[in-house]
């Protein structure tokens, strides 16, 4: 149930967060000095924060969207079933989240 | 729902009729699938895109954003996310913002949000593949 709200929650937490995207993106297309400013912020502990939580609102959204998906097609509605789901968006989303920064990490740390 | 619809004698034309514009149809539901599944399918892409950028300086970033499987995984991502967010912003205004005018204006914010910030991301990177 709760895990409805948070579907959306991170969803306009996501709208916001594709500035960090656009910002990101624009700075590549500018320059060095644009770059290595979105570098600097992303490298803070603020910027390291945000882009975590970014990371986890990312694939906590794309996994409950999924769930969304099943219940769209028609499956899914036993109380098991919902519990799976829920709990499996909830679980696999910190998992990943993890799984893709010890990733980033391994390979962007060493550069 | 469908017992209420059972028991009724009106047909669903004629329970709707003179109660004005529904304001959506189900063009905006099926789009937000569309876009949804398009991410799902471009995600690993992308989290691999990002991850080969990372400690890398402009040049460098420039001249992988630049390549054109990459520019184009980046460019559908950015239309599939921003056309998603425009749909998934405007059901919650929808649900949330009650007054009729205070709805319209943040309806309408939503869309320049969405607008620009594609624009302006799809503009980067036709930048970078044209290295103007």
């Amino acid at each position: 149930m709760i895990l409805s709200i948070v579907h959306r929650a991170t969803g306009v937490a996501l709208y916001f967060g594709t500035l960090l995207l656009a910002w990101w993106l624009i700075a590549a297309a500018s320059g060095p000095s644009a770059y290595s400013y979105v570098q600097g912020f992303m490298a803070s502990f603020l910027g390291r924060l945000i882009v975590f939580g970014y990371t986890w609102a990312l694939l906590h959204h794309l996994l409950s969207g999924i769930r969304h998906f099943v219940w769209d097609l028609g499956y899914g509605f036993k109380p098991n079933e919902r519990e799976a789901l829920t709990w499996g968006a909830l679980i696999g989303g910190i998992t990943l989240t993890v799984l893709v920064w010890i990733v980033a990490y391994a390979v962007g740390g060493g550069r | 729902m469908s017992n209420v619809r059972a028991k009724s004698m009106r047909t669903p034309l004629g329970r709707v009729r003179n109660l004005g514009a529904a304001h959506s149809g189900t063009g905006d539901f099926w789009r937000q699938r569309i876009t949804a599944v398009a991410m799902a399918l471009l995600i690993i892409p992308v989290v691999v895109v990002v991850i080969m950028l990372l400690g890398r300086n402009q040049a460098g970033a420039a001249q992988i954003l630049g390549s054109l499987p990459i520019a184009l995984i980046m460019l559908l991502f950015v239309i599939a996310s921003c056309w998603h967010m425009k749909i998934g912003m405007q059901v919650v205004i929808e649900d949330y913002v009650h007054s009729e005018p205070l709805k319209l204006v943040s309806i309408m914010a939503n869309n320049f949000f969405a607008v620009t910030v594609a624009l302006a991301s799809i503009y980067a990177l036709i930048k970078l593949s044209t290295g103007v």
